[in-house]
């Protein structure tokens, strides 16, 4: 289990949470290799449907990083991808699969070294929880 | 339009513990407004079904589909060429699609993935509530619009009753009592002498007393 480097995916917005991305790597900060981002235009496009193919195709763990509440650029996107996670931390819960797999985060493009702590946060937890038990062999 | 909630992961599961290649087939009527039956809901539900079954280490292979009404036979015959290929059918149409779908094609297994609830339509983004009972001979009229068939717990043709309180039903401070607005709307329009009238027992004769219903229209039969 020591070998164990989870898989993570962000789904970041481009206004703030790629945006600290970029931003945390001006500032030569580290943060774990073990995430991998997808670039979004808002959160709010984010489909519960993506988050569940991740966890589908052997993601550890999955988090949506978003403006923070009430400075999404549409108005309401991170509030709707905060739902869309709920509603896949229930799905999960469900399945018997432990829903702190899957996170909402808020923050903004000033906060690089937030983002670098998220990556890191996030990364401890599912290396806490183990692989997912969807993960198949090595994926 | 019918309003549905899909059924839990758990007994879609138990549904189809035997298959292992599966078709899902959503509706492009109803539950698509709805948010129930369309083409998310059979992503999201393909994928779910997929993540439990690969977690127990069982994978299954799922199809997905998407039929423009599962209530008209032209539609239905759209999968006839594919419809074999499965060990299961799942329809997450209301109870009409896998019914249409069984009578189409007898030697196929069909499961339902909706519990189909009520007609009704949207109050609120994501909130649907039940307007229409179905009853077969409609009344709103009588009541500005208002139908305390399928929207008074009792179905009260002559209300309030007793329980109506601050304009909620007894059965629960969740429901509003529709003859608390019936009677607050007459007296808007200063009709509420019409409430003096006692209205009849309701003819129930066009409703499910004889069993299920048929509506023929001579003009299109052929
Ligand atoms: S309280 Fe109102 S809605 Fe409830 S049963 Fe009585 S009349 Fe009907």
């Amino acid at each position: 289990m020591d070998t164990f480097e989870p898989q993570i995916v962000a789904f970041c917005c481009k206004y703030c949470a790629y945006a600290a991305a970029d931003l945390a790597g001006s500032m030569r900060l580290a943060y774990p290799p073990n995430v991998k981002i997808v670039q979004l235009p808002c959160t709010g496009r984010v489909d519960i449907f993506h988050l569940l193919t991740a966890i589908e195709d052997g993601a550890d763990g999955v988090y949506v990083a978003g403006c923070l509440e009430g400075e999404c650029h549409f108005m309401k996107g991170n509030f709707r991808a905060r739902k869309k996670v709920e509603y896949v931390k229930k799905t999960l819960a469900e399945l018997g699969i432990e829903p702190e797999r899957v996170e909402m985060y808020n923050l903004s493009s000033a906060m690089g070294p937030r983002f670098a702590e998220i990556a890191q946060e996030m990364t401890d937890r599912i290396k806490e929880l183990g692989p997912s038990p969807v993960r198949t062999e090595t994926v | 339009m019918i309003i549905g909630d899909r059924k839990s992961l758990a007994e879609i599961l138990d549904m189809i513990k035997d298959c292992r290649n599966i078709l899902i087939t959503g509706c492009k009527g109803c539950v698509t407004v709805c948010n129930v039956g369309g083409l998310k809901e059979v992503q999201v539900l393909a994928s779910s079904l997929k993540i439990a079954r690969k977690k127990e280490g069982r994978p299954i292979t799922i199809e997905e589909n998407l039929l423009e009404r599962q209530c008209d036979p032209e539609y239905i015959a759209e999968v006839s060429d594919i419809i074999h290929n499965y060990d299961a059918v799942v329809s997450m149409a209301c109870g009409v699609g896998p019914q249409f779908l069984s009578e189409a094609y007898p030697k196929q297994k069909f499961f339902p993935a909706i519990n189909t609830k009520f007609f009704g339509g949207a109050t609120a983004h994501g909130i649907w509530e039940e307007r229409c009972a179905g009853c077969g001979s409609c009344v709103i009229h009588q009541y500005d619009g208002l139908c305390p068939i399928s929207r008074c717990s009792k179905s009260l043709m002559n209300g309030p009753c007793g329980g109506s309180a601050n304009g909620l039903c007894e059965i629960s401070r969740d429901v509003v009592c529709i003859w608390d607005m019936i009677v607050k709307k007459k007296m808007e329009q200063g009709r509420l002498d019409d409430l003096l009238a006692v209205a009849p027992a309701k003819d129930w004769s066009t409703s499910r007393d004889g069993g299920p219903r048929k509506s023929i229209r001579e003009e299109l039969t052929q």
